[in-house]
């Protein structure tokens, strides 16, 4: 309310850490002041792990058929259970892992380069390129995005590939906007204005001062936007898009498994569905527990 | 000794933050007699504005009365339950703030927010609700009060909606007012008009008044009494003359000296014993004397700046320039800067003052070469600069001769950047030092030039103070041996004592380093203390120059003559109160 | 008053012309023999040259489009290979039942999500704060035909609540005679009180998925900008000047909160229509996602491209809506030329 809560900085204070040193120390305050933060960066490291090491430690190989044991149901050979072609679930559900967080992460990648340049450019430089990214993000945008991907992956092609790509594009606006937003407010800042002053050329201003203090809500948006980007993935293949059979992924996987839910083959389904959202969850809280590390205004 | 009315006993507010319990504000005692006004000074984290929310118990989640008492009318509030808190507010004690627009709710008419007041109070009924509504707007002076009533707050002046929050304020007749920094943000005249009618409606109803505020002057001219808070303690009690003229407390003197005002030189405003705590010793290098032979070093003529007028810009503008039918009743652009010409010498200090929206911001944009002319002239040293576009301008080495300091301290420094990478840019990009230990050097020159301590130079901006970041701001400037400086509101951010200590810094390093000075201020009583010169605009035109001390004491132009009435006078040299009005009888505001 | 709404009409226009461009270069710039797809995986050489030629393929692509532009305008779509029915037909008999769907799993999420939105601002720290954050937070993770299988499984197949996920009605009832569509307006529009329970209870598990998958971007929405708009200056002049609770909550802070809300129900919106494939799919709902979804499975390619065109127009007309929506309730906005 006012400003007699800071504690003011004393000036004979020793100098505190800066940079990186700061953002580790920083981070690991907020962490521990915030089990949840925690919790979800080691999930984090989990699901990293799954999918580097996964594919090397299953038990079983995810497309080895048996039909002897179909649709059993979870028990201490079959961790999660078997599918109706004898498949160990928890086998696939782990190796799923890997294509999935594959997909997000390109996905995520990619628009950031593409829609993350693209809105600081707009926002810094207005005119033209404002209205040119504005135009094609409203255009992307007046798709509802789900159907948008549809249509992209079923003109492209029915390939992983295209579900990246469609995924990068679906999310470009949303990228372009908040990259915008942030130059934008920037852009008539004092320093800013100071660096022209200081004979900084107009591309140097951007690449040296500007984009150095949006990353961090950048990064935010891309922990955010991995877990949609995996939802997105999901639900392409749920309808039968891009991932085809026999592949462990984990939207396919309850696709498969969804006629058995009706009949109480519950497992099938509900393990990657879990995983799934797990994952989700994980970005989720961790792209909230980085805006807190990074902008703690925005707490939600 | 009569019952005060507001009567605050060793109040002490605790905040739980994240690092702990914080005290704000500690053992503080402030009595309110009924009819009078006290003001509360303080500089920043003074905790005035704490005590007030106290008094109104309208603290934070997180704040909380943990000693002490306040009784108003002989409740006691802080034990009082939150339904009777309601019955108090509003009706017995209310309060404005600063930053007027904010305070009212944007997407309701002023009139119905006024209403709801009124009925929640129940001084009126759903029927007389509106007729009151809009005498209580004419009672605050507002012009047109019916055709106002159904005005959305974005639709009105900052003074105007500073007149409907004192309305709402003052519509149930309570018995104290609480005015936070009233004035704070709006231009000097309005502040004036705002003051007074404050003082005025608080007069006729016989009510109590705290006016918190972190001008002195202020004040010492509104207030009977005044209460000087330091770090959440109050340091100083007593009447306006005695703060004024005989203060006791080592800080009250401290603060009365720093405080600009007519009469006193750049040196006497910084404490006798120098003040240099907070800093190293500037170090100065040289002194050039002031040649006033040679040509100016800048000359402006007939500059003009236009702008389109809201609305009208871009495809939207052009398609609506087409289409209508009854030619508009303004011009289609707006002239931020209307033809105006002046000049400023080698080693000069140029004062440029006005009210915001005069354009000279505009100006010094202009002459900055940031922005892009419309039309005229500027000569620097000879050179036909208004000619080169802004955009090319930056990579030139005449950009190294002319630079500027920033107002907002905080806004003009890269948040990412340490004070040692923010000085040094300057001469990484036109200076010609190369090599880390020579760039390095170079920086801790600079640092002791401003007074800048060395073990700073590697902090952010957010762990520096607002002076030390002021410094860093002044040092970058001064990186590349400017001859031109432009000073925009340097000061305005900082607190008063802070500020003494930066006007004397820059007069320091123009008389070492023979720069001039365009110094753009509202703040007629700084730029009395640093400038040679003073020109006065007003909608975008020149209306009077001259010598500082000419202009200021022996105004020539109606308007300088309105701006320097419209500060603050305390009074003393009469036996009757300090607030008495000075100027021409208020006109209303349209 | 009229003036904005053209206004608002016109500047959708750019919208709408962007959509139909983009649906024209998905189908007709497609990797590959465009005439091959459309013709389907089963037509012979000579086939997929009757449909090149038919279909005007072999012309400039500028043609094409004039083309495609004047079909739209007449209301043709083109032919569904696995139905033989003409495109525009199926999605117009379709649409309602979509429709139906997602409006209801809308006002079911709302209901919930509003309410406790502004609960968890006006009681920070309090369970049902916590309790509002951990649904927002979990209900964003929720992928929306887990969700629904999940609830299939919970009240069909262990408590027998809700009966078997096979689309509007079960066998043994009649659809009411058409006036809406809406199944649930025209059996009360008809009298037949049967058939209303009958239908609302075959959507009361699909709507509710839905439901679950809006409620979290709403409540969170509506939380964030609650709390917002308390901490604000007007909110504490209101409280200064004496108000009541309720009038500071209510008149003050709500409907200044909930214009931020009324912003975010374009996005839910794009959500929504996107979930609603899948919920259909998952509940056997014969509505348009579920029509394009077995499009796709046999590679037929004309429905397809009428779907995602209806969808995107569905969408800029609802936002559209919203847009004058918010006009209506900020008055800022509304005097913006």
């Amino acid at each position: 309310m006012t400003d007699t809560t800071a504690a003011p900085s004393s000036p004979s204070a020793p100098p505190r850490p800066s940079g990186l040193a700061a953002l580790v120390r920083h981070g690991r305050y907020v962490i521990a002041e915030n089990k949840v933060t925690g919790f979800a960066f080691g999930l984090f490291i989990a699901i990293v792990l799954a999918a580097l090491i996964g594919p090397y430690v299953v038990p079983y190989d995810p497309l080895a058929s048996d039909t002897a044991a179909a649709l059993k149901g979870p028990s201490l050979a079959h961790w999660f259970g078997t599918d109706q072609l004898g498949r160990d679930v928890f086998s696939r559900v782990i190796v799923a892992t890997r294509l999935d967080f594959f997909i997000a992460i390109a996905s995520v990648a990619l628009v950031f380069l593409m829609g993350g340049l693209a809105g600081v450019a707009a926002g810094f430089f207005g005119g033209w390129t404002d209205r040119i990214v504005g135009r094609i993000a409203d255009t992307i945008m007046a798709f509802p995005l789900f159907v948008l991907a549809m249509g992209i992956v079923a003109a492209l092609g029915n390939t992983v590939e295209n579900i990246v790509i469609a995924t990068a594009i679906v999310n470009f606006p949303l990228y372009a906007r908040v990259a915008r937003a942030e130059a934008n407010v920037r852009r008539d800042a004092g320093f800013v204005l100071a660096a022209r002053l200081s004979g900084n050329s107009e591309a140097r201003i951007v690449l040296a001062h500007i984009l150095p203090n949006i990353m961090p809500i950048m990064i935010v948006q891309m922990s955010l936007t991995m877990g949609y980007a995996i939802l997105n993935a999901a639900g392409l293949s749920f309808i039968g898009l891009g991932v085809r059979p026999p592949t462990a992924e984990w939207g396919i996987m309850v696709a498969e498994g969804a006629a058995f839910m009706v009949s109480g083959e519950w497992w099938i389904a509900f393990f990657p569905g879990a995983a799934l959202m797990i994952a989700v969850f994980c970005f989720n809280l961790l792209g909230d527990g980085l805006r807190d590390i990074v902008d703690p205004q925005r707490r939600t | 000794m009569t019952i005060p009315l507001i009567d605050v006993r060793d109040l002490t507010v605790e905040f739980t933050t994240r690092r702990g319990i914080v005290r704000a504000i500690e053992h503080v005692n402030i009595a309110v007699a009924k009819g009078q006004t006290v003001g509360i000074v303080g500089e920043s984290g003074s905790g005035k504005s704490v005590t007030s929310y106290a008094v109104m118990r309208l603290l934070d989640r997180a704040g909380r009365i943990a000693e002490g008492a306040v009784t108003f009318s002989g409740i006691a509030i802080a034990a009082a339950t939150e339904p009777e808190m309601r019955r108090l507010r509003g009706r017995e004690m209310s309060m404005i703030f600063q930053n007027p627009r904010a305070a009212l709710n944007p997407i309701r008419k002023v009139g119905h927010q006024l209403e709801d007041v009124l009925l929640e109070q129940s001084k009126a009924v759903s029927t007389t609700a509106s007729e009151m509504a809009i005498e209580l707007l004419e009672q605050v002076k507002i012009a047109r009060p019916r055709e106002r009533y159904h005005a959305f707050p974005f639709e009105l002046s900052g003074g105007m909606c500073q007149r409907v929050v004192i309305a709402l304020a003052l519509a149930c007749r309570p018995q104290l007012l609480i005015a936070d920094e009233p004035t704070t943000g709006l231009d000097v005249t309005t502040q004036k008009t705002v003051m007074e009618l404050i003082v005025e409606l608080t007069r006729e109803r016989g009510m109590s008044t705290i006016l918190i505020t972190h001008d002195l002057g202020l004040a010492a001219t509104y207030c009977d009494e005044i209460v000087v808070m330091e770090k959440g303690h109050v340091v100083e009690t007593a009447t306006s003359r005695q703060v004024f003229t005989a203060p006791a407390h080592p800080y009250t003197q401290r603060l009365m000296r720093a405080t600009p005002r007519p009469g006193v030189s750049l040196r006497d405003l910084l404490p006798e014993d120098d003040g240099r705590s907070e800093s190293a010793a500037p170090t100065v290098v040289r002194l050039i004397p002031v040649s006033a032979t040679r040509a100016p070093l800048l000359t402006v003529q007939n500059l003009v700046k236009e702008y389109p007028r809201k609305g009208l810009e871009g495809f939207k503008g052009v398609l609506q320039k087409i289409t209508r039918r009854v030619p508009p009743p303004e011009p289609d652009t707006f002239r931020a800067v209307d033809g105006i010409s002046f000049s400023i010498q080698r080693s000069e200090s140029v004062g440029l003052v006005g009210e915001s929206g005069c354009g000279k911001s505009t100006t010094s944009t202009i002459v900055m070469r940031l922005i892009d002319k419309t039309s005229g002239t500027i000569t620097f040293d000879g050179e036909d600069i208004g000619a080169i576009p802004a955009k090319k301008f930056s990579r030139l080495p005449l950009r190294k001769r002319i630079q500027m300091v920033f107002q907002d301290p905080t806004d003009s420094l890269n948040p990412r950047f340490t004070a040692a990478r923010a000085i040094m840019d300057p001469i990484l990009r036109l200076g010609d030092i190369k090599g880390a230990s020579a760039l390095r050097a170079r920086c801790e020159e600079l640092a002791r030039e401003v007074g800048l301590p060395l073990d700073l130079l590697d902090r952010f901006p957010h762990q520096l103070s607002g002076g030390q970041k002021a410094r860093v701001g002044i040092a970058r400037a001064i990186a590349l041996r400017p001859e031109l400086v432009i000073l925009d509101e340097p000061t305005a951010a900082l607190d008063v004592s802070v500020q003494a200590v930066v006007l004397n810094l820059l007069q320091e390093l123009k008389e070492s380093l023979g720069m001039s000075y365009l110094f753009v201020s509202h703040d007629l009583n700084v730029v009395r203390l640093l400038c040679d010169r003073v020109i006065v605009m007003q909608a975008g035109k020149i209306v009077e120059e001259g010598p500082t001390d000419r202009v200021l004491y022996e105004p020539q132009a109606p308007y300088t003559r309105e701006l320097l009435a419209a500060l603050p006078h305390p009074r003393f040299d009469q036996a009757a109160p300090s607030h008495r009005m000075t100027a021409a009888p208020m006109t209303a505001a349209t | 008053m009229l003036g904005m709404l053209t206004k608002r009409l016109m500047l959708a226009l750019p919208s709408l012309v962007g959509v139909v461009i983009v649906t024209f270069l998905l189908t007709r710039a497609l990797p590959g023999d465009p005439a091959a797809y459309f013709a389907g995986p089963a037509a012979t050489t000579e086939a997929v040259e009757q449909i090149r030629v038919k279909l005007g393929l072999d012309k400039p692509l500028i043609v094409q489009f004039g083309r495609y532009v004047s079909d739209l305008a007449r209301g043709d779509l083109g032919q569904s290979l696995t139905t033989g029915q003409p495109v525009a037909q199926e999605l117009r008999t379709r649409l309602p039942a979509s429709a139906e769907l997602t409006l209801l799993g809308l006002i079911v999420s709302m209901m919930i999500a509003v309410p406790l939105g502004i609960m968890a601002a006006t009681r920070p720290g309090s369970l049902i704060d916590h309790a509002c954050r951990v649904v927002t937070t979990a209900g964003v993770s929720l992928p929306v035909f887990f969700t629904g299988l999940i609830l299939v499984y919970v009240f069909y197949y262990l408590l027998g609540w809700a009966p078997a996920p096979l689309g509007r009605l079960d066998v043994f009832a009649n659809p009411p005679p058409t006036v809406t569509g809406f199944y649930l307006i025209d059996s009360l529009v008809a009298g037949d009180g049967e058939v209303f329970w009958a239908s609302l209870k075959q959507l009361f598990l699909p709507a509710l998925t839905l439901g679950i998958f809006s409620l979290a971007p709403i409540a969170r929405m509506t939380r964030a900008s609650m709390l917002a708009v308390l901490a604000s200056d007007f909110v504490r002049t209101a409280r200064a000047s004496g108000l009541s609770p309720y009038t500071v909550v209510v008149t003050y802070a709500f409907r200044n909160a909930m214009i931020p809300v009324v912003t975010t129900l374009g996005m839910v919106f794009s959500f929504l229509l996107g979930a609603n494939v899948l919920v259909e799919k998952v509940f056997a709902w014969p509505g348009i996602g579920s029509f394009a979804v077995e499009a796709l499975i046999a590679s037929d390619f004309a429905p397809l491209q009428g779907f995602v065109l209806t969808m995107a127009i569905l969408y800029v007309a609802l936002n559209l809506v919203i847009d004058i929506l918010y006009g209506l309730i900020d008055p800022r906005v509304r005097l913006d030329a």
